[in-house]
């Protein structure tokens, strides 16, 4: 079982956060503090398995984490995950992420977390995991995306333009910050297909 | 219509969406809690319309809101209305809002039952996977019972997508509805064959979760899963089947004996490490059921370890990591395959990555032997000097400390030299563990105890490069170990004369109470064993030489305020003096003295108390009397109010048990006297003694009138008031500063200079002062001439105060407050403790032990904490001495550090503010009870007004009747001591005449009146 899935950044700022137990809102943040104290203090180059923080606490937990460019990838599993196979399902997430969002960064994620979350839910749910296999992963999220859009018709359109209208003078909606390495080649370990 | 929902979007196109809200958080950098709650307002506002667009778009913005920590269950309901939107993209807001923030206390949740039922029936798929999604999260357990067959009938769904989610969210109704695992089961275990793969992989996931609860029921399942690992050539399937084998294969080993060929054809064939690790890690899982019954496996183990070498000796951290990791458990059963990799495990050791040197240390634990040892140990002996980060290093010495001792006497002269050099590392935490595995080896082992007396020796003599650096439980432990072998074994000394005197140094009188303990008494055994080699000599001169040195330094041991040491170091000197008045008339005296220490202690096994026969007839469980009846118990208890906690503390509480267990025994031994013709009956009165002996009223029962208010508000906070001493480094100049509280009170007490140095114990302070003396500042904190009274002076470090409750217990509050830059944490806070006053500990602490203080402190922060202290008798004032350890941590380092300060129970904080009526005092007075004594102050220039506010405030007493110049007041102690003021003024001149039931409570008080009155 996935106990929890943490997003946040560099200095800590929550991306987004999924508790598959009930926790209050102050202990989420409690927990999503003491989880980037534990991670971000960590060399780039030790292994990604952690133990001790405040969600193990004393239970078969552990912390498998990845970390690309600005942004920690956290999730907390119980023993009976492999902690390899974990690894691969960040990966797959991410990289599922990139496909969605084209060339993700850390904005995308800032001002889209709904995204995230929809995408997230269709390879995790109830903290099992319900799919691996990036390819139907996107079929599923165009599909729904797609769904969404037909909803909003003629509707939708003077909002979408107001919205783009708002994000024009916006400079600090730079598409130029992209993750380089975002796409990390993870040798030895196999893809889900 | 178009029109209208046209104009609609119009009207809310100008309304802030969840980019908006990003967005303006991120601009407001600065007030962000403060644009948030405009932010909530605003949404408020849009839940309240009717537009489902509009307040959909706010609960989007909640959902952003709650992961910053925003509390939003107050819209619940307003989620409910949007998951129960037509429209798919509301809806989907709607059950994500629902997922991040419901949970089994939601109440609205059961409104939702029967639109997540419409959901999951819904004729648009992705309707139903978003319904399922989101039930996944906030499943409770009447939502479980009541759509259980909704579920159900989805695995047959003919969509695979809502398939995989059906087979996946029955886990989660299984939890929390277990009577539909049942009916459900066949069908699940059907789909562990369905057609997708992603279906199958559902299913296997949530059999692998149910078997890891209850391993047996699944039992039944393997061969079908056994047919599934051999044909799946999905990974992360296979991943999960091997798993759940290896949680299977303890329970039974002929699983185990089939799965070792097709996991080792596995481990062969995939170039998946993830799969490779997880086959290694279930072959060793099999191996360890089977290495009871089964010949040899060595094939596999040595697969096994080969390819776990390769993991280990990957370049990649995570591969190593969880190489080690499954290394340790084939230890277990095989150490000798893991032995032959030593080398690189000792490699593991050097790495950069702490989890890796951690694991390496661990499989290390489980490979030392003989041959290897002195070669295992060299090696990690460089490593303690090199290591950094404390938990490697605590788990270093811990290793160090307790697996590496194996026993040959080579062995053993190593060991203690390792634990000897382990103590020359500062900061280890490990002192205690350090000296019970000295004491141990030196009892153990006659031939070592030589070596080992002579290190000890070298230790004690350097006792201050140890303490020089003590920390609390540190490693002056080791000294206790020291002293006790050196005195023990004193025979084995070289020079006992230079011992001796190492261990009477006037330095040993700042160790902790128990160390000096045993100080003292070894220094006797070492005196013993000095007059006998003098006597032996003839050397009577030498002989009375030492007696002199012990004569001399003991009386600082006299003086010291444990009582242990007290109490031996003051016989211990009589003795000596008296052996000092043989010695001067030429008597031998050694024998004797010998004798007192006379007897070799050799150690008791564990298991001896087993080996002592039971004789025969004697039935240890047999009751030996009848336990004493409910009634007569009842009755002892007394009816005070508070005697019911009292007894609590100051009774053990397994007295109950043990009462109960003798009770059963005398009456069985009642039952067999009874029986026995040859024995003489007692008579029955010896009983009753045993009865009455540990009866409650033998425990002080203290009464209270509970009428009076024991916390007056805004008073006890103000009843005491701190008082800081800063001294500085160099000891020439003292400065004693007073810190006033923030309250009411007029301007009082300046800064003052004493000159008092840094170990005076005799500070004079005015009256009822709880006074810091400082002797140590955190570096941050400089001292200073200023006198200035600013509640916010730098200076101020700790702020106490008194507050006095119950009877003789006396709560004490703390404020401490971070005048440092840095960051303080693990403070303690310990009090000696005097003979009338003890500090409350939680059970089971030593009475030496410091109180933990529940909080860090952040720089410019104060908090308060409480103590509990017990006194005995109130009517002497009382300074205890404590301190305060704490550790005071800057970015890149942390440092320990101590505060010392004394704290002063002033006779006027036992008394507490009572009203008096002027008939109830005129009686009193008359009764004659009370003693007289009397005050006069001069040159008090002051409206008498203020005289008697000062007195009601400082000293908690109340006006009774006031006439003119003259008043009467009256005070009460919490031990019920009445105490009455008769004040007149004239000229500058106050009088006060005082009666008190207890004489020296109130010379006690009147002098602190005087010092109130002297600082003004």
């Amino acid at each position: 079982m996935i106990k929890a899935i943490l997003i946040f950044n560099n200095h800590g700022k929550p991306r987004l956060s999924k508790f598959y137990e009930h926790y209050s809102e102050d202990t989420e943040q409690q927990i999503i503090r003491e989880t980037f104290h534990l991670v971000s203090k960590r060399d780039e180059n030790v292994c990604n398995f952690l133990e001790g923080g405040m969600l193990i606490d004393g239970s078969d937990n552990k912390l498998i984490y990845r970390h690309y460019a600005t942004l920690y990838f956290v999730f907390c599993v119980d023993s009976s995950e492999s902690e390899l196979g974990i690894l691969d399902l960040i990966q797959v997430f991410v990289e599922t992420l990139d496909k969605c969002f084209e060339n993700v960064c850390e904005l995308d994620l800032i001002f889209h977390v709904d995204k995230v979350h929809n995408i997230l839910a269709e390879m995790v749910m109830g903290g099992m995991v319900l799919e691996t296999n990036m390819n139907e992963i996107i079929t599923q999220v165009d599909a729904q995306n797609k769904m969404e859009k037909s909803e909003a018709g003629i509707a939708g359109a003077p909002a979408r333009a107001v919205s783009a209208v708002k994000n024009m003078n916006l400079p600090e909606m730079p598409k130029n910050i992209n993750i380089g390495d975002i796409s990390i080649k993870v040798p030895n370990l196999p893809s889900f297909k | 219509m178009a029109l209208k929902i046209v104009k609609g979007s119009i009207d809310r196109m100008f309304d802030k969406n969840l980019q908006d809200l990003v967005r303006g958080i991120r601009n407001h950098k600065e007030d962000e809690a403060k644009y948030i709650s405009t932010c909530i307002d605003e949404i408020k506002q849009e839940l309240k319309q009717d537009n489902i667009a509009v307040k959909a778009n706010a609960v989007c913005k909640l959902t952003y809101l709650q992961m910053l920590g925003y509390d939003v269950s107050w819209a619940a309901f307003n989620i409910v209305e949007v998951m129960s939107s037509s429209k798919f993209t509301y809806k989907r807001i709607g059950y994500l809002a629902a997922s991040q923030c419901f949970h089994e206390g939601t109440d609205v949740i059961m409104l939702t039952t029967n639109q997540i039922r419409k959901d999951l029936s819904s004729p648009n798929q992705y309707d139903t996977g978003v319904a399922l999604t989101g039930l996944s999260c906030f499943v409770t357990p009447d939502l479980a019972r009541d759509l259980a067959n909704d579920i159900m009938t989805l695995m047959s769904h003919t969509k695979p997508y809502i398939r995989k989610k059906a087979v996946l969210i029955m886990y989660k109704v299984f939890l929390k509805y277990p009577e539909s695992l049942r009916p459900a089961f066949p069908r699940l275990k059907e789909k562990l064959e369905d057609p997708d793969p992603g279906v199958q992989s559902a299913a296997v996931n949530v059999i692998c979760e149910l078997a890891r609860r209850n391993p047996k029921n699944y039992l039944s399942l393997a061969p079908l899963f056994f047919k599934l690992m051999t044909s799946s050539t999905n990974n992360w399937v296979l991943i999960k089947i091997i798993k759940l084998f290896g949680a299977l294969t303890p329970l039974e080993p002929r699983l185990g004996k089939k799965l070792i060929e097709p996991l080792t054809n596995l481990i062969h064939s995939t170039s998946a490490m993830s799969l490779l690790y997880e086959c290694v890690n279930t072959v060793i899982a099999v191996l360890i059921s089977l290495s009871s019954g089964m010949p040899n496996h060595s094939a596999s183990i040595q697969l096994c370890v080969q390819k776990l070498r390769i993991l280990i000796e990957d370049s990649d951290q995570n591969l190593k990591y969880l190489g080690l990791l499954a290394m340790s458990k084939i230890l277990k059963t095989h150490p000798k395959s893991v032995q032959s990799h030593k080398d690189l495990i000792l490699q593991c050791l050097d790495d950069k990555d702490e989890s890796i040197r951690l694991r390496a240390l661990d499989l290390l634990y489980g490979m030392v032997s003989k041959k290897n040892l002195m070669e295992i140990v060299k090696k990690l002996m460089l490593h303690v000097d090199k290591a950094e980060g404390t938990t490697y290093r605590d788990e270093l010495q811990h290793t160090c400390n307790t697996k590496l001792c194996n026993c040959s006497t080579l062995i053993l002269l190593r060991y203690i030299s390792i634990l000897v050099e382990l103590t020359r590392l500062e900061g280890t935490r490990h002192g205690h563990l350090i000296a019970s595995q000295m004491l141990d080896v030196a009892i153990r082992v006659k031939a070592i105890r030589a070596f080992a007396v002579a290190q000890m020796a070298m230790l004690l003599d350097n006792a201050h490069l140890l303490t020089g650096n003590m920390q609390r439980n540190g490693i002056c432990e080791v000294l206790y170990a020291a002293a006790w072998i050196c005195g023990e074994f004193s025979e084995h000394l070289e020079d006992p004369n230079q011992t001796l005197e190492a261990m009477l140094r006037p330095k040993v009188a700042t160790l902790p109470g128990h160390i000096q303990a045993v100080y003292v008494q070894n220094a006797a055994k070492l005196f013993a064993t000095v007059l006998r080699k003098h006597e032996g000599a003839t050397d009577s001169q030498a002989a009375q030489e030492t007696s002199q040195l012990l004569v001399e330094r003991l009386p600082l041991f006299v003086q010291s305020a444990n009582l242990e040491v007290q109490e031996r170091a003051s016989c211990i000197l009589q003795l000596v003096k008296y052996i000092q008045k043989l010695q001067q008339k030429d008597v031998e005296v050694a024998e004797e003295v010998s004798a007192l220490f006379a007897g070799e202690l050799n150690p008791v096994a564990p298991k001896a108390q087993k080996k002592v026969p039971v004789p025969e007839g004697l039935d240890l469980d047999a009751w030996i009397n009848e336990p004493p009846s409910e009634s007569e118990s009842e009755d002892e208890k007394p009816k005070a109010v508070f005697a019911k906690e009292e007894t609590k503390h100051s009774r053990p509480r397994h007295t109950e048990v043990d009462e109960k267990e003798l009770a059963r025994r005398r009456e069985a031994r009642k039952q067999e006297q009874a029986n026995n013709p040859f024995y003489i009956k007692s008579s029955p009165s010896s009983q009753k003694v045993y009865q009455d002996a540990p009866g409650v009223e033998h425990i002080p029962v203290v009464q209270i009138d509970l009428s009076v208010p024991l916390k007056v508000p805004g008073m006890p906070m103000s009843d005491q008031y701190l008082k800081l001493e800063e001294e500085r480094r160099q000891k020439e100049k003292a400065e004693k500063k007073k810190k006033e509280k923030k309250k009411k009170r007029e301007k009082h007490g300046k800064g003052k200079k004493h000159d008092s140095g840094p170990e005076s114990e005799e500070d004079i302070t005015p009256a009822h002062h709880v006074d810091i003396v400082t002797e140590e500042m955190p570096e941050n904190a400089l001292p200073s001439d200023d006198d200035d009274k600013d509640p916010n002076d730098p200076h101020k470090v700790y702020d106490i105060q008194g507050n006095l409750q119950d009877g003789s217990q006396v709560v004490v509050s703390v404020i401490f407050e971070n005048k440092s830059d840095s960051f303080l944490k693990s403070m303690e806070f310990n009090v000696l403790d005097s003979l009338n006053s003890k500090l409350q500990r939680p059970e089971g602490a030593g009475p030496h032990d410091g109180l933990v203080v529940p909080f860090q402190l952040p720089p410019g922060v104060s908090n308060e904490a409480r103590f509990i202290f017990s006194v005995q008798s109130i009517v002497m004032p009382q300074k205890l001495k404590g301190t305060l350890t704490f550790i005071v941590k800057s970015e890149d380092s942390s440092t320990h550090e101590k505060l010392d300060f004394k704290l002063h129970f002033t006779c006027t904080s036992y008394l507490i503010t009572t009203p008096c009526y002027s008939d109830a005092y005129a009686k009193l007075l008359e009764s004659g009870d009370l003693k007289s004594s009397s005050l006069r102050l001069e040159g008090v220039n002051m409206p008498f007004h203020h005289l008697l506010a000062r007195i009601c405030f400082h000293h908690h007493f109340s006006v009774v009747e006031r006439i003119d110049s003259c008043a009467s007041m009256y005070s009460r102690s919490i031990q019920g001591h009445h105490v009455c003021l008769l004040v007149k003024t004239a000229d500058q001149t106050v009088s006060i005449d005082a009666k008190c039931d207890e004489p020296s409570l109130l010379g006690n008080v009147l002098d602190e009146i005087k010092q109130t009155f002297s600082q003004c």
